[in-house]
Parts: structure tokens; C-alpha cells; sequence
């Protein structure tokens, strides 16, 4: 019995139209998550993690649209939901929590108010002291010590990892099917990483919840996700079981990432183990956007584009793949 | 927190004694105030005996003080041309001018502010636009241009509001209303448009930029990623924190449009004390312009006092010393 998708994305397709012709930075990607699974995005910067998150959720802002694709939770389309219907899909069955947790929290309103009327929107029918006995706990819940008279506390009374604790108690609070996590620990110091990372798997893992994982950092997603996408111009170049991914990368710009993550001693980030960079998205190339990069070019790689197809034990986009990977098993 | 508004009292104390020599210095440079008090044809030894009289022979220092001292406890001698107190003569003025800046004030705020915010939300509707274009029009006319097209529609042509006074007024004793009756109302009707007009164009563009900005950080996308409901997040979380800055226009507005209700109250003969200003002016009569000066002064120490306890009331950040949790 195969687990129950919660999250399904087919040929998701998000353009920018701009004065000089449209802009795609999310080309026909699918994936799904399966209910208590944690997907990892990785990609460099502009890959089109963020848009394609906010794509599900749908907090695309104009002039970005979901041109092509569909969007399904559990089994019901989400995409162009709009008014109040997607405002009942937001905090209620996707949360998201953001990188930046100094500027995710409204200044003015103490973090037990903004916990409460989250609460309250999604769930009119506690009663105020429910809805302050659900925020107290999911403040406990999030660790956050003498969790009662913090309530009435301010953002700016907090640490940053106090706070994004927080804005995952808030992301959490009207129990949703999915969490969208967009880096949400770049912006945090070091030290606190490892654990808001732990605490956002632990209270998932708790309530069934599925998580989407985006972030930079390989070594989270080893730690943490079940399976992992990467992303490349706007394209899922390969996705998979994360320890596959990560020991036995199939496609060629992962292969690149994976030998370009810095060394646990840390002496130097060896980032430029592949040449150049990531193209920008008015000169995406033709055919394999990752052939004026690639070792392994051939013609039909400037030709024609490569689509996901099943190597190794995922899939990954390449029109030359390792044969010992592409056969049964390796 | 104390000490900061404690340290604000002083400052506004000491603004307060700024304006005060300035206003004292109108005596001493501003025509001769014994000309004021005896007739043309009085001896050179009469004058000299008036001046020792009135003090003003004592060292300066001493006279300054004295003003002040007199000042303080609302004593601002007697107006050249109206024999009587000054503070009697303003008394009876400013219920006037203060239900004029009132009403004025009001409808900038009411109005400044619902027009902002629609603006700032829909920033691309026609209406917008519209709001927009013709607030610009409030901006750039001169308000007795204003008053004077208001009059000719409204007074004139259309004779549905009086073009000039107060209308009725109840005396309450202490204060006179035109408040309480049908003709005291219409009467503000236009001298108030007239006089918040500039201020409601301004406010408006304030919220509306002010919206603008705010609304797009990640603290109002996070609210609709939590699902809030747009009434919530439009005024609970975008307009709330528009409310600094506009607290600090509107409190400096309403100084200065009680300051400059005088072109207004002019061009409706509002009694005010604009009206009792202007008419000082011409006649040289420095207690009463004194007197206006100080109060004009004070006004505005009073309602930066306002503003920056209300910036304590409506942010949280400024009311402790952040105290970092680990
Ligand atoms: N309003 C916009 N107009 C045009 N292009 C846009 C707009 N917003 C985003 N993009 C482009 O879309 C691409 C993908 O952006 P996205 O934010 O999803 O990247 P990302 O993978 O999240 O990168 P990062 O790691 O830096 O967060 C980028 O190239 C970006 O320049
Ligand atoms: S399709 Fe060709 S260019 Fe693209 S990654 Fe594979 S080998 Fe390289
Ligand atoms: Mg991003």
C-alpha cells in the first residue's frame, strides 16, 4: 500500500510577462509529497524554489502567474482558488514559514495576540479562552521557555530563534495538511540552525503533517528530508530518495553540487567545481539549460530538452545519464 | 520612560521660554507702548513718568521675567485698542476657532485617512486615480481661493450654506458652541472643508504611501499565509503601523492649522481669534499679538507632548528597553 499523497504538482509552469517577452522561472514542474514526507528543494539562488512555493500557496505576486499545471491536495485542485477560498486553504490546511523570522512577526501585536487571531480565523468556533489555552500550547510545544508570560511579549523581546519558533507555532496553529519551510533557517545564527531545523521535523513528524523544505544547505537535507528535488533554472533536473541523491547523484549538475558541498572540516566552500552559472532566466538556453555547463554536451542536448525520467531510484532530466544508473537498480 | 517625557517636559519648557522673549521682544522693538497709553500732546515728563510707572525703566532682565512670571499664569495685560485684558479678549475667541480647527481636523483625519487607505489598496483603480488627481487640486489652490469658490457655489449660488460667522451660538458660560444649534452647524460647514482640505490632501497621501510600502513586507505576506482575512490584515496589521507617521503629521497639522485658520476665519468673518490676530496686527496692538504668539507656541509643545506619548500607546517597541530573551 503506497502512502497517501498529500501534495501533487503536474507541469507547474510560473511566468513573469515583462516588457520584453515572458519570463519563465518555474518550467513544468511536477512532484508530490507524500503525507508525513519531507521534500527538500534545493537549487542556487533563483532557481525558482520561492515561486514555486509561493505558487502553492498562492501568494504569486503579480505580475507572476501560474501559467500551466495543476496543483492538488489531497486529490483537489489549489491552484487559481481565489478570495475566500484560498484564504481558507492558507494557515488552515498549507502554512508556510518564512526565512526571515525578524520581519515575518507584526511589531505591534504581542506574539500571544497574533497566535490567537490565527486561531480564531481558522477556528471561530473556540471560545476565547480555547483559542489562548491552544496558543499557550503550541508555544510549549514549540520550546519556548516560560511559555505563559511570553505570551504577552512582543516580537522584539525575542531572539531570532525565539522567534522563528514563534512563526512556526503560527504556521502550525490551525493544524495544516502541508508546511512550506523557505529556508527557514538562513537567517538564523549558526548555533540555533540544528535545532529549529529538528523542532519544525519533530512537530511534523508529531501530527502527520507533510513538509516542504526549502533551503541551500545539503547537510539539512541529508539530516532531515525523506526525498529531495533539485532545481536548475526553473526545472527539476533531478529528484529522489535523498541518500541517492546525495551518494549517487545521476544527473550531471547534481553530480557538479554534490562535489561542490564544502568539506565538514570547513576549510573552503569548493563552489566552483562547476564553471559558470546558472543562466538568467531571459537566456535560459535551448534544449538542456545545463549544456553550456555540461561535460557530457552532445547535439541532441542543444536540441532538444530532456524530461524527468526514472534513473537511479528517482528521476532526473538528462539525456545521458550513467547507463549503470539507468538500469535496473546499480 | 518617565525620563524621556520628563526630559520632553523641559524641552518644551524651555521652547516656551524661547517664545516667550521673542514675544516680549515685540514690545520692546515693535512701536513705542507709550504712545498707546497717552494722548499725542503728552510732556516729554509725563511720558518719562509712565515709563517709570510700567516698568519700563527696570533692567531688562527684570521686565523679562516679569513677563513671564505674568505670562505663566495667563496675565497678558490689557490690549491697546480694546482697553480689556488680553486673555479676556482671546477667551472669548477661541471656542470659535478651536470648533472651526476641530471640525476641520476632523474630516481631514475621517476622510484623510479612509481615502488613503483605499488608495494605498487599490492602487491602480480608476477611483484611485480620481482621488488622487483631485487631491492634487487640494494641494496646489490657496485656501482663500478655497473659501472664496465654496462661497460663490454654495452661498451664493446655490444659497444653502451662510457665507459668513458663526451663526447662532449657545453660551455654555465658560465657552460658546455653535455646535448646539441648526444654523451654528451650517455655518462650519464650508470655513471647515475650506480649512482641512490641505490637510486631508495630505493625510491621504500619507496613508496611501505609507500602505503602499507596508503592505508589501513579509509581515503582511505572512499574515495572509496564515489566512488572516483581509479586513485584518488591511487595518489590523498594514494600517496600524502607518499610524506613527501619521500621528506625527496630524499632531504638527493641527498646530498649524489652528495657526493658519487666520486666512480662513478672514475670509468667512469667523470670529476667531485669527480674525482678533489680523486685526492686532493692524493696529499695532502688541499685547494681543504677544499673547497669540505664546499661546501659538504653547500649542505646539502641548501637541508634540500628545504625539509622543501617543508614539508609546501605539508602539510597543519604544515602551521597553529591549530586553533580549535567549
Ligand atoms: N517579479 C518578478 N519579475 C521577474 N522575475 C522574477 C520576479 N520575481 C522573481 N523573479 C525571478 O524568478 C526566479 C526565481 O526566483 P525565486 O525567488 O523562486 O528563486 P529562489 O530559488 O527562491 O532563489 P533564492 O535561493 O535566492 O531564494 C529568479 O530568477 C527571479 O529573478
Ligand atoms: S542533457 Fe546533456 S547537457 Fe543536459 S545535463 Fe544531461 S548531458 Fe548535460
Ligand atoms: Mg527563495
Amino acid at each position: 500500500m503506497s502512502p497517501e499523497i498529500v501534495l501533487d504538482v503536474r507541469g507547474l509552469t510560473v511566468e513573469f510577462p515583462t516588457r520584453n517577452g515572458i519570463l519563465t522561472a518555474v518550467d513544468n514542474v511536477s512532484f508530490s509529497i507524500a503525507k508525513g514526507e519531507i521534500l527538500g528543494v534545493v537549487g542556487e539562488s533563483g532557481a525558482g524554489k520561492s515561486l514555486t512555493g509561493a505558487a502553492i500557496i498562492g501568494l504569486l505576486e503579480p505580475p507572476g502567474r501560474v501559467a500551466k499545471g495543476e496543483i492538488r491536495l489531497k486529490g483537489e485542485r489549489i491552484d487559481g482558488l481565489a478570495g475566500e477560498a484560498l484564504r481558507r486553504l492558507r494557515g488552515r490546511r498549507v502554512g508556510m514559514v518564512f526565512q526571515d523570522p525578524l520581519t515575518s512577526l507584526n511589531p505591534l501585536y504581542t506574539v500571544g495576540d497574533q497566535l490567537i487571531e490565527t486561531i480564531s480565523t481558522h477556528r471561530p468556533d473556540l471560545s476565547a479562552s480555547a483559542a489562548r489555552e491552544r496558543a499557550l500550547s503550541l508555544l510549549i510545544d514549540v520550546g519556548i521557555p516560560a511559555a505563559k508570560d511570553r505570551l504577552f511579549a512582543y516580537p522584539h523581546q525575542f531572539s531570532g530563534g525565539m522567534r522563528q519558533r514563534v512563526v512556526i507555532a503560527l504556521a502550525l496553529a490551525a493544524e495544516p495538511e502541508l508546511v512550506i519551510a523557505d529556508e527557514p533557517t538562513t537567517a538564523l545564527d549558526v548555533s540555533v540552525q540544528a535545532q529549529i531545523i529538528a523542532l519544525l521535523k519533530r512537530l511534523c513528524a508529531e501530527r502527520g503533517t507533510s513538509v516542504m523544505l526549502i533551503t541551500h544547505d545539503m547537510g539539512v537535507i541529508a539530516e532531515t528530508c525523506d526525498r529531495v528535488a533539485v532545481l536548475y533554472a526553473g526545472r527539476i533536473v533531478e529528484i529522489g530518495p535523498v541518500a541517492d541523491v546525495i551518494h549517487r547523484p545521476c544527473h550531471p549538475y547534481t553530480i557538479g553540487l554534490m562535489g561542490a558541498i564544502p568539506a565538514l572540516d570547513g576549510e573552503e566552500d569548493r563552489l566552483t567545481q562547476i564553471p559558470g552559472s546558472m543562466p538568467r532566466l531571459s537566456a535560459i538556453p535551448q534544449g538542456c539549460a545545463f549544456h553550456p555547463r555540461c561535460a557530457r554536451t552532445s547535439q541532441t542536448c542543444i536540441d532538444e530538452r530532456p524530461l524527468l525520467t526514472a534513473a537511479g531510484s528517482g528521476s532526473a532530466a538528462c539525456w545521458h545519464i550513467d547507463p549503470a544508473l539507468t538500469g535496473a537498480g546499480s | 520612560m518617565i525620563a524621556f517625557l520628563l526630559r520632553r517636559i523641559g524641552q518644551g519648557l524651555l521652547v516656551m521660554v524661547a517664545v516667550g522673549m521673542m514675544a516680549f521682544a515685540l514690545f520692546r522693538f515693535v512701536g513705542d507702548p507709550v504712545n498707546q497709553l497717552v494722548g499725542p500732546d503728552a510732556s516729554e515728563e509725563d511720558r518719562e513718568r509712565i515709563r517709570v510707572e510700567i516698568g519700563l525703566k527696570d533692567p531688562v532682565a527684570l521686565q523679562f521675567s516679569r513677563y513671564i512670571w505674568r505670562a505663566a499664569h495667563l496675565d497678558f495685560g490689557f490690549s491697546y485698542q480694546f482697553k480689556q485684558p488680553v486673555t479676556k479678549l482671546i477667551a472669548e475667541r477661541l471656542p470659535a476657532t478651536m470648533e472651526l480647527a476641530f471640525v476641520a481636523v476632523s474630516i481631514a483625519l475621517v476622510l484623510g485617512v479612509l481615502l488613503g487607505v483605499y488608495t494605498g489598496l487599490h492602487r491602480d483603480s480608476f477611483l484611485s486615480n480620481v482621488f488622487l488627481t483631485v487631491s492634487l487640486i487640494g494641494i496646489s489652490l490657496p485656501t482663500f481661493l478655497i473659501g472664496i469658490l465654496l462661497i460663490f457655489l454654495f452661498a451664493v449660488q446655490l444659497k444653502v450654506m451662510p457665507s459668513f460667522g458663526r451663526g447662532q451660538v449657545v453660551d455654555l458660560g465658560f465657552w460658546t458652541t455653535g455646535f448646539l444649534t441648526a444654523s451654528g452647524r451650517s455655518a462650519l460647514v464650508l470655513p471647515a472643508i475650506t480649512l482641512g482640505l490641505f490637510q486631508m490632501t495630505l493625510t491621504m497621501r500619507l496613508v496611501r504611501s505609507e500602505m503602499l510600502e507596508i503592505m508589501r513586507l513579509d509581515f503582511i505576506k505572512f499574515a495572509r499565509a496564515r489566512g488572516l482575512k483581509n479586513r485584518a490584515i488591511h487595518f489590523g496589521h498594514a494600517f496600524k503601523n502607518t499610524l506613527i507617521p501619521v500621528i506625527t503629521v496630524t499632531g504638527l497639522q493641527f498646530g498649524t492649522t489652528i495657526a493658519f485658520a487666520i486666512i480662513t476665519e478672514t475670509v468667512f468673518q469667523w470670529p476667531g481669534m485669527g480674525n482678533l490676530f489680523l486685526r492686532a496686527v493692524q493696529t499695532v496692538d502688541i499685547p494681543i499679538m504677544a499673547c497669540y504668539l505664546m499661546m501659538i507656541g504653547f500649542l505646539f509643545v502641548l501637541i508634540n507632548f500628545i504625539v509622543d506619548i501617543l508614539y508609546f500607546v501605539v508602539d510597543p517597541r519604544l515602551r521597553h528597553v529591549t530586553k533580549v530573551a535567549l
